[in-house]
C-alpha cells in the first residue's frame, strides 16, 4: 500500500501542477497548490512507514506552512481585486512588461 | 481488519481523490473546485488513516478540510465569485504545455518511486506501528515533535505569528 499511495501522491502532484499551468483564477491557482502540499503529504505519510514516524511529524510543519500560505495568499487576493475587480491573471499586468 | 477489505478500500479511496483532483482542475466554477477539493482532501485523510496515521488524519479534517477550506469559500463569498464567472481555462499552446509539464513531472516521480531498492519488499511500517502501540496515536506524533524537533516547532509558531500579521496587513485597506 505504501507503494500504491506514493503512485496516488504523483498523480495528484501531477494534477496540481497542470491545474496551475492551465488555469487563470487566481484561487484556483491556490486550491492546485494545496493539492500539490497534500499530495507531499502523503507522500511522507506513506515514507513515514519505510524510515519512521520523523515523516509524519514534518507533515505538522507542511501544514503549517500551507496554512500560513493560504492566509497571506488569500489576503493578497483580496488586495489584487481591491485593485482590478478581478481574480483573472489576464488583467495582473502591471508589472508584465 | 482482513488485507483485501483495505485495499479495498484503498482502491475507492484512491478513485475518489483523483476523480476529485480532475473535478477541480476541470470545473469552471470556483465553488464548484473548492467542494471537488474537500472530497480530496477527505479521501487523503481515510488514507491516512489506512497507513495507520490516525492523528494527522484527524489534523488533514480539521485543518485542512475544515479551516483552510472555510478560508477559501470565505474569501470566494466575499468577492462574489460563486456565479456570474468568466471561463479561465486557457487555450492552444497553454494546455499542452500543462500537459507535457504534469506529463514530465508525473514520469519524473514514477521513475524514482519504481526504481528498485527505494522500497522494501515487505509491507513495512513496523516502526510507526510500534510507536503508536506504545505511546498512543497522539504520542507517536508528540514525544518526537516536542523532543528532537522543538526548535523547528518554536519556529513554526513565529511564522505563524508572521503570516497573521501578513495577512491582516495586506487585506487592510489603508496602512
Amino acid at each position: 500500500m505504501v507503494y500504491w499511495s506514493l503512485w496516488l501522491a504523483a498523480v495528484l502532484f501531477a494534477l496540481g501542477v497542470l491545474g496551475v499551468v492551465i488555469r487563470r483564477n487566481v484561487i484556483i491557482l491556490f486550491m492546485c497548490i494545496e493539492l500539490m502540499l497534500n499530495a507531499a503529504n502523503l507522500a511522507f505519510v506513506a515514507l513515514s512507514r519505510v524510515v519512521g514516524i520523523e515523516g509524519q511529524v514534518f507533515v505538522f510543519f507542511v501544514m503549517t506552512v500551507a496554512a500560513a500560505e493560504a492566509a497571506v495568499g488569500l489576503a493578497i487576493v483580496i488586495s489584487l481585486f481591491r485593485h482590478t475587480e478581478s481574480v483573472d491573471t489576464a488583467n495582473f499586468n502591471l508589472l508584465r512588461w | 481488519m482482513n488485507p483485501s477489505v483495505v485495499s479495498f478500500i484503498f482502491v475507492v479511496l484512491a478513485v475518489v481523490a483523483v476523480l476529485g483532483g480532475i473535478g477541480m482542475v476541470a470545473s469552471r466554477s470556483p465553488m464548484a473546485s473548492l467542494l471537488f477539493l474537500v472530497t480530496t482532501l477527505f479521501s487523503i485523510a481515510g488514507i491516512f488513516l489506512l497507513l495507520n496515521a490516525q492523528f494527522i488524519a484527524a489534523v488533514q479534517v480539521i485543518v485542512y478540510a475544515g479551516a483552510i477550506m472555510v478560508l477559501f469559500l470565505f474569501v470566494i463569498m466575499l468577492l462574489n465569485l460563486g456565479h456570474d464567472y468568466r471561463p479561465d481555462v486557457r487555450r492552444g499552446a497553454w494546455i499542452v504545455l500543462g500537459f507535457l509539464g504534469a506529463g514530465v513531472i508525473g514520469a519524473v516521480l514514477a521513475r524514482t518511486i519504481t526504481q528498485p531498492g527505494l522500497l522494501p519488499q515487505q509491507g513495512g511500517g513496523a516502526l510507526v506501528d510500534a510507536s503508536v502501540r506504545d505511546l498512543g496515536a497522539v504520542g507517536a506524533v508528540a514525544y518526537p515533535l516536542y523532543r528532537d524537533f522543538a526548535v523547528p516547532f518554536e519556529i513554526t509558531s513565529v511564522l505563524l505569528l508572521v503570516a497573521a500579521i501578513g495577512a491582516v496587513l495586506l487585506a487592510k485597506r489603508r496602512v
